[in-house]
């Protein structure tokens, strides 16, 4: 069902654990829900240098974060706002319709440490354009 | 290259077939092939061998063989009960009571019928999945032409008091149907005795092939046909009978309930050696279900802090083949249904996973588990940010 590329993630996930006092922590998702997303992000010139999750979720829940957390890398914080989670379900080669919430969790978990960053610089958070809790076709978990 | 070994613990997801019942089935394949409707010899072979089948289902019933009826599986059979029983007795009440834990084609068949009008009363079950007699005998009303129970509980393998419940129901005049998929093989089933009115087999859950039910229907049951058609299975269920398969059928429930104590000691000791090593060797895992009214070879357990599908694409990649009562795999977003009836919460529900012994299970294969299973939940403990917060990752600090 997953494709090679999402079970090359999920077998071999790159970025697991945490950051030591991280410049951004972004943290996603419900336990009653399945699974939960916690991002962290080492800020240095408005650049990401260093990108780290830790996942509860299912194996395409991991496998987002691995890509997520590989796609936002030594982007800044404007470009990695852009990673939409359609571009982490395209860098994963799709993922099932059921699943495509857990690329949607890693889209909002990486907005959510940027502006965890951006708060604490005392800057204004940036709002989400599309926030994905609104679509009809959404199969995000309604806890 | 050593060949990647599978080891399959989800026989309550299906069996293989067995070969005895495999080489009774060929023949009437590729010989016996004859319409049992026709009049010439070869039908007269497929006509006999189907009555023979009826001869050695009913025997492992302890029903007569006109009591029996063949169906294409387990999902018919639940919808024929509960749906002829319903059409064929409305006038007399619309009120069906079943429980919260049964399989969807019992609990999905019953809310098709409360958008018909009827009544479903949904019986909660305890902790260990247990409905209670009390229970059952309060919810009968005047209404009430229906109780299914199932026997024991696909998930977490409770076995449910038949025998009690069939009683109340026998008392109280309404009939009683019970989903037995899971029985057959592992608990002695005596309809008589237990006041089952209606009872529901599948052949590929002991080693039968897939495709082939049966439905006992005690003589004297009003109910409605369910498949209209031609006047087979004596004008109760419509089409031309599956000859291959109701032979399969009848040689795998005769071999399944030969000697079942026998039969599941070995299970049951492998079962248990399985538990009681997991429960062990894992921290923050609890049994789901009874301690013992449980099938022979199910065991059901959940490991906090973790999510069940991620747990099974390790287990795969070893080669286990395994279930989960999580949402991810379901193509839902709620956890079993069973587990939450149990009390279990939510968040825990979804790092379950059921492992299901059967006559493919060696006690290499237990060992072969319990070498595996532990470094998975560690794995997925250790990206897990839950595990984190509670605090309990074993003194190691997190790097």
């Amino acid at each position: 069902m997953y494709s090679d590329k999402v079970m090359d993630h999920f077998k071999n996930p790159r970025n697991v654990g945490e950051i030591e006092n991280a410049d951004g922590i972004g943290e996603v998702g419900n336990p009653v829900c399945g699974d939960i997303m916690k991002i962290f992000l080492k800020i240095d010139n408005n650049v990401i240098t260093d990108a780290k999750f830790k996942t509860f979720g299912c194996g395409a829940a991991i496998a987002s974060s691995s890509m997520a957390t590989e796609l936002v890398r030594g982007k800044t914080l404007e470009e990695a706002w852009e990673v939409s989670n359609k571009a982490v379900a395209e860098a994963l080669e799709g993922l099932p319709p059921i699943k495509m919430h857990c690329s949607v969790l890693a889209e909002e978990g990486i907005h959510k440490a940027i502006n965890d960053y951006r708060v604490k610089k005392g800057l204004e958070p940036w709002i989400e354009k599309n926030p994905h809790s609104h679509e009809q076709d959404d199969m995000t978990c309604q806890h | 290259m050593e060949e990647k070994r599978t080891i399959y613990m989800d026989h309550s997801a299906t069996t293989y077939t067995r070969k005895e019942v495999l080489e009774a089935m060929i023949p009437y394949f590729t010989e016996h092939f004859g319409n049992p409707s026709s009049i010439y010899g070869i039908a007269r072979d497929s006509k006999n061998a189907i009555d023979a089948a009826r001869v050695q289902t009913a025997e492992a019933l302890g029903a007569d063989p006109d009591e029996i009826y063949f169906t294409s599986g387990g999902s018919e059979s639940d919808n024929w009960a509960i749906k002829g029983i319903a059409m064929a007795n409305r006038k007399r009440g619309n009120h069906i009571i079943t429980t919260q834990i049964e399989h969807h084609a019992v609990l999905h068949t019953c809310q098709f019928l409360e958008k018909e009008g009827f009544e479903v009363t949904y019986l909660p079950v305890d902790q260990y999945g247990l409905v209670n007699p009390v229970d059952l005998e309060k919810a009968i009303t005047d209404k009430t032409i229906l109780i299914s129970i199932m026997y024991a509980n696909n998930e977490i393998g409770t076995i449910e008091p038949i025998a009690e419940l069939g009683a109340i129901a026998r008392k109280h005049k309404v009939y009683f149907h019970t989903d037995a998929v899971q029985a057959i093989g592992n608990l002695p089933i005596d309809v008589k005795s237990q006041n089952i009115d209606m009872l529901s087999i599948s052949a590929h859950k002991f080693y039968g092939p897939k495709g082939t039910g049966a439905l006992y229907i005690r003589k004297g049951v009003r109910i409605e046909n369910l498949i209209h058609g031609g006047g087979q299975e004596r004008r109760r269920r419509a089409g031309t009978e599956n000859i291959a398969g109701i032979v399969g059928l009848g040689k795998a429930i005769e071999m399944a309930t030969v000697d079942i104590p026998g039969h599941n000691a070995k299970i049951r000791s492998m079962r248990d050696r399985l538990i009681k090593g997991v429960l062990e060797k894992i921290p923050n895992a609890r049994l789901n279900g009874h301690p013992e009214k449980r099938l022979p070879g199910n065991f059901n357990v959940s490991f906090e802090f973790i999510e069940g599908e991620s747990m099974l694409l390790w287990l795969d990649d070893e080669g286990i083949c395994a279930s989960t009562g999580s949402a991810c795999t379901s193509g839902s977003l709620e956890p079993s249904h069973v587990l939450l009836a149990t009390g279990l919460p939510v968040e825990i529900s979804h790092g379950s996973l059921r492992l299901s012994l059967g006559d493919a299970n060696t006690d290499e294969d237990v060992d072969f588990v319990l070498e595996v299973l532990p470094k998975v939940v560690k794995k997925l403990r250790d990206m897990s940010p839950l595990y984190q917060k509670s605090g309990k990752e074993g003194g190691c600090n997190v790097q």
